[in-house]
C-alpha cells in the first residue's frame, strides 16, 4: 500500500529555472524513505509541493490511492501530512504545552481548555515515548528536545505521514541518536517517515528506500540494503569528483590569535563565556566543539571585536585586538548577519569592504572596479548562477555562502573566523567551502572553526576545544580523539580531562 | 519595461477609482462631476499658469518627500519633516532679514545653508535620542513637531513679527529666488521659482550619496539588513544620527520655496502639512529619488487642484479626495505588487 505516490510532478519557477522535472516518488505505508540530493536538486521543492506550499505545473499526488489537490498546508494536515521544517516553527517565549496545541486549541465555553490539551498531549508523549516536560518554556529547550516539540505538534495534529528536513543538522551525535530511536518507534507505530537529507551515513542507518535527486530529476529509486554510501554519493553528485584539499604542515608557526582569560556578557548581562584562554597559530585550524547557546555566539562576537569581552584580553599578531581590525568572519548565520537579501551579488560581495581602497575613486565606490572584483570572486568560488548583478536572495544557500566565504577569505586578515560554515549546506558546497579554509590555512592564515559538525571538526581541525556551559575545560588534538568522545564533553557528560 | 509598466499601473488604478468615488460624491451633493473635473484639470494642467502653480505646490513636497526617504533606506521612519522645514525656515528667514546687506551671491547660499542647519538640528535630536538611548524616531519626531510649531509661534508673536501679523519682517531683496515668469516668461503669474531647481538638484544629490558612495551604501545596508551592518562593523549608532541629520536638514530646505521665492517673509503655518505628505509622497515613490519629483507633482495637482474647485464644492470635498487617494494609491501599489508576483509564479 502506497500512502503517498506523486506522480511525474514538475515545477518551474520565474527564472525559468526546473525545480522539478517529471519527478516520481512511491513511498510505502509504513517505512522511512530517505530523499537525498544536492542542494538544488529539488528535494524541498518536492516536499513543499506534498505539503501544499504551491502547486505544481503538472503532476498529480495520491494519499493512501486517492488523488488528492493539496493546495494549502491546512489541506495537507488534513490528509495527516505533516512537516518539520529545517527551521523550526516554534513561539519561544510559550511553553510546549502551547506550541504544541496552537492553531489547534481544546476550547471550552470560549475558552482555552488546557486540561484537556495537557490530557491529550501527555497521552501521545506516554504512548511514543517522547520524553519532554510540558511547561518548560521553548527558548529554555536545547534544539534536539525543540525538535521533538516539532513532532509532538505533528502527531498531536493526527499525522500519519510524517516530513522531516534535515532534521539532524543542528543535533550532537547523541541527539541524533535519540531522534533515531523516536523515528524507529513511530515507524512501528505504522507512521510513515519522509526523511529529507544528505548526510548518507544516516540515510543508511535508518531509512529502508532512498530515491536520489539531481538537477530536478530522479536519478535513482532503491533499497538501502541495496545500497553503499558510495553508491549513493556517485548518483548524488554525478560523474563529477568531489576534490578533497589535504592540509600542510606549515613548518614555521607563529601566533596569530591569543585568547586571554576572556569573559563575555550576553544581552542579559549573564556571563556566556567564562575566563576562555586559547591561542591559534599560523598555519593552525582550532576548532570550537559544543552544542549551540553555550556561549560560541558571544565568544566569536567577541574575537570579531562585534562585543566588547568584560574582562580578559584578545591580542591579535602581538596588538590589542581594535575596532578597526577587518577580521574575515563567516557569520553562522549568514540570513540574519551575513547578507543583504535585497542587495546584489556584486554588493554583498564587498559588505563591510566597502571602504577598502581596492573600491575607491575619490569619494565613490567604483562600480567598474567592484564589477571586475565581482566577476573575479564569482569565477573563482564556482557562485552560480555566474550573474553578478540578481539579487543575492535568488540564490541557492551554498552559493549564497559561497559568497560569503569569498568576500571574507579576501579579505587581507591573519585570522579566519568561521562560524557553521558549512550549515545547510550540501556535500559539494559544503566540501568547497572546507578546501577554501584548508587553502587559506596553507597559506598561513590562522583559522577558528566554530561548528557543531564533530566530523566537519575532526576532518578540517588540527586541535578542538570544547566549550560547554561557557567554558572550555578541555582541548584535544584532532588526531587523539572521536565524535563519541566529543560529544560526552560538548553535553556536559564528562567535564575535565582525566 | 515590466517593471516599469506595472509601478505605474497601480497608481493609475488607483486615481480613476478615486475619481469614481468622488465623483459619486460630486453627484450626491447635487453638482455635475463632469463639470467639477473639467474646472480642475483645465485649472491644473490645461494652462501654463495652472502648471507653475502645480510646480510652486509640488517644490516643497519634493523636498519632504526626500527627507522622509532618505531617513527611510536608513530603515528610520521620520514623521517630522513638518517640524523640522518650521525650524529650517525660520532659520532661514532671520538669516535673510538680519544679514540685510550681504550680496545675494553670499546671502542666497547662507540662507539655504541655514534651512539646512536648522532642519538638521532638528533631525539630530530625534538621531541621537534613537542612537543613545533607543527611543523611538516615530515618537520623538512627532513630539518635536509640535515644539517647532510652538517655538515658532513663540518666535513670531513675541519677537520677530510685525504686530498684527502672523509673519515675520520682509527678508532682504538680495535673497529672492526668482519666479521662473521674471526670468524666462514661461508660466506667467505663477510663483513657480528656482527653488524648484535646488529640488532637482537635491535629488541628483540624493541618489549620488545613496547610491554611489560607501557612506550610502552603508546607509542602505543599515536600512536593509541591521544585523549584516553590525556584523560588517559599520557605526551603525554614527549612521542613524547622520541620515536623521541629513534627513532632516533636506526637509529644512523644503522652506525656501515658500520664504524666498514666494511670501518673502516667514508665515506661520507656511508649511501647509508638507512634512505629512512628504511621508505619502516618498511611500508611494517607494523612496526613489526620481519617482519621488513625478510624485510629488501629482500631490503638486491635488493640492492646486483644491484651490481651482473650491468656488464649486465644499473645501471638505477636496480633502476627501486627497485623502481617498492616498489610500488607494497605496492599496494598489501593494496589490499590483502581489497580483505582479503571482504573475511571474506561474509565468
Amino acid at each position: 500500500m502506497l500512502a503517498v505516490e506523486m506522480i511525474a510532478i514538475t515545477k518551474t519557477f520565474a527564472e525559468k529555472v526546473i525545480a522539478n522535472n517529471s519527478i516520481s516518488l512511491s513511498v510505502k505505508k509504513g517505512e522511512v524513505h530517505a530523499i537525498v540530493g544536492e542542494n538544488g536538486a529539488g528535494k524541498s521543492t518536492l516536499m513543499n509541493i506534498l505539503y501544499g506550499m504551491y502547486p505544481p505545473d503538472k503532476g498529480k499526488i495520491q494519499i493512501n490511492g486517492n488523488e488528492e489537490i493539496i493546495n494549502s498546508p491546512a489541506r495537507a494536515i488534513q490528509l495527516k501530512i505533516g512537516m518539520v521544517h529545517q527551521h523550526f516553527m516554534l513561539v519561544p517565549p510559550l511553553t510546549v504545552l502551547e506550541n504544541i496545541i496552537l492553531g489547534s486549541e481544546p476550547e471550552k465555553n470560549l475558552l482555552l481548555d488546557f486540561k484537556k490539551a495537557k490530557e491529550r498531549v501527555s497521552q501521545i508523549t506516554s504512548s511514543f515515548k517522547i520524553d519532554v516536560n510540558l511547561e518548560t518554556k521553548i527558548e529554555n529547550l536545547p534544539v534536539g528536545l525543540q525538535q521533538r516539540v516539532e513532532i509532538l505538534k505533528l502527531l498531536y495534529r493526527n499525522a500519519e505521514i510524517l516530513i522531516l528536513d534535515e532534521p539532524t543538522a543542528v543535533l550532537t551525535p547523541q541527539e541524533t541518536n535519540e531522534l533515531f530511536n523516536t523515528i524507529d518507534f513511530l515507524k512501528s507505530e505504522g507512521k510513515t517517515i519522509i526523511l529529507i537529507t544528505h548526510k548518507l551515513n544516516e540515510v543508511k542507518a535508518i531509512s529502508d528506500t532512498i530515491t536520489v535527486l539531481r538537477h530536478g530529476k530522479v536519478v535513482g529509486v532503491t533499497g538501502t540494503e541495496n545500497a553503499t554510501i558510495e553508491s549513493i554519493a556517485r548518483l548524488m553528485v554525478g560523474e563529477d569528483k568531489i576534490y578533497e584539499e589535504k592540509k600542510a604542515n606549515i613548518r614555521e608557526k607563529k601566533l596569530i590569535l591569543e585568547v586571554k582569560n576572556v569573559t563575555v556578557l550576553n544581552e542579559n548581562s549573564v556571563e556566556a563565556v567564562k575566563d576562555v584562554s586559547f591561542e591559534i597559530n599560523s598555519g593552525e585550524i582550532l576548532g570550537i566543539a559544543g552544542v549551540e547557546g553555550n556561549g560560541q555566539h558571544e565568544l566569536v562576537e567577541a574575537i570579531s571585536s562585534i562585543r566588547k569581552p568584560a574582562k580578559g584580553k584578545i591580542t591579535l599578531n602581538n596588538a590589542e585586538l581594535k575596532e578597526e581590525h577587518n577580521i574575515a568572519h563567516i557569520p553562522a548565520d549568514r540570513h540574519r548577519n551575513g547578507i543583504v537579501m535585497d542587495f546584489s551579488v556584486a554588493e554583498n560581495l564587498i559588505l563591510g569592504r566597502e571602504k577598502e581602497n581596492l573600491f575607491k575613486k575619490d569619494i565613490t565606490i567604483d562600480e567598474s572596479k567592484v564589477k571586475t572584483f565581482a566577476e573575479k570572486l564569482v569565477h573563482e568560488y564556482d557562485i552560480r548562477p555566474v550573474d553578478i548583478d540578481i539579487k543575492i536572495k535568488s540564490l541557492s544557500g551554498g552559493n549564497q555562502q559561497k559568497a560569503v566565504v569569498a568576500r571574507e577569505i579576501t579579505k587581507n586578515s591573519d585570522l579566519i573566523i568561521a562560524s557553521h560554515p558549512t550549515r545547510g549546506l550540501d556535500i559539494k558546497a559544503a566540501s568547497f567551502v572546507h578546501n577554501a579554509l584548508i587553502k587559506e590555512s596553507d597559506k598561513g592564515k590562522a583559522v577558528l572553526l566554530v561548528s557543531s559538525d564533530l566530523a566537519e571538526l575532526l576532518k578540517l581541525s588540527d586541535r578542538i576545544a570544547v566549550i560547554y556551559n561557557g567554558q572550555i575545560n578541555v582541548i584535544f588534538d584532532a588526531d587523539k580523539t572521536n565524535e563519541y568522545e566529543l560529544g560526552l564533553y560538548m553535553t556536559g557528560s564528562k567535564v575535565k580531562n582525566e | 519595461m515590466n517593471k516599469v509598466i506595472y509601478s505605474i499601473l497601480g497608481p493609475l488604478a488607483a486615481i480613476i477609482i478615486a475619481l469614481f468615488i468622488g465623483a459619486i460624491i460630486i453627484s450626491l451633493i447635487g453638482k455635475d462631476p463632469v463639470e467639477v473635473y473639467g474646472v480642475l484639470f483645465y485649472g491644473t494642467l490645461g494652462n501654463s499658469y495652472g502648471i507653475g502653480q502645480v510646480l510652486f505646490k509640488a517644490t516643497p513636497l519634493i523636498f519632504t518627500g526626500l527627507s522622509v526617504a532618505f531617513a527611510f533606506k536608513a530603515g528610520l521612519f521620520n514623521i517630522g519633516a513638518e517640524g523640522q522645514m518650521i525650524i529650517g525656515g525660520f532659520a532661514a528667514a532671520w538669516t535673510g532679514f538680519t544679514f540685510v546687506t550681504l550680496p545675494w551671491i553670499i546671502l542666497i547660499p547662507l540662507t539655504i545653508i541655514a534651512a539646512f542647519v536648522g532642519g538638521a538640528l532638528w533631525g539630530f535630536i530625534a538621531g541621537y535620542l534613537k542612537a543613545k538611548y533607543g527611543s523611538h524616531e516615530v515618537i520623538n519626531t512627532i513630539m518635536l513637531n509640535f515644539i517647532a510649531a510652538a517655538l515658532a509661534s513663540y518666535l513670531v508673536n513675541e519677537i520677530y513679527g510685525i504686530p498684527a501679523t502672523i509673519h515675520t519682517p520682509e527678508v532682504s531683496g538680495s535673497s529672492f529666488l526668482l519666479r521662473f515668469d521674471a526670468i524666462t516668461g514661461l508660466f506667467p503669474g505663477s510663483p513657480f521659482n528656482t527653488s524648484f531647481l535646488a529640488a532637482i538638484l537635491c535629488t541628483i544629490i540624493f541618489y549620488f550619496i545613496i547610491n554611489r558612495t560607501p557612506f550610502g551604501y552603508q546607509i542602505r545596508t543599515l536600512g536593509l539588513n541591521k544585523n549584516a551592518a553590525e556584523y560588517a562593523r559599520m557605526k551603525i549608532k554614527k549612521l542613524v544620527v547622520l541620515s536623521m541629520l541629513i534627513s532632516g536638514g533636506i526637509a529644512g530646505i523644503g522652506s525656501i520655496n515658500f520664504i524666498f521665492g514666494y511670501k518673502h517673509y516667514y508665515e506661520l503655518g507656511f508649511s501647509e502639512g508638507a512634512g505629512y505628505i512628504g511621508i505619502a509622497v516618498a511611500l508611494i515613490a517607494r523612496n526613489n529619488p526620481f519617482a519621488i519629483i513625478i510624485t510629488a507633482f501629482f500631490f503638486g495637482i491635488l493640492e492646486y487642484g483644491g484651490l481651482t474647485i473650491n468656488t464649486m464644492v465644499p473645501k471638505e470635498l477636496v480633502t476627501i479626495l486627497q485623502a481617498l487617494l492616498i489610500i488607494l494609491v497605496i492599496t494598489f501599489v501593494r496589490i499590483i505588487d502581489v497580483l505582479k508576483i503571482k504573475f511571474l509564479k506561474s509565468a
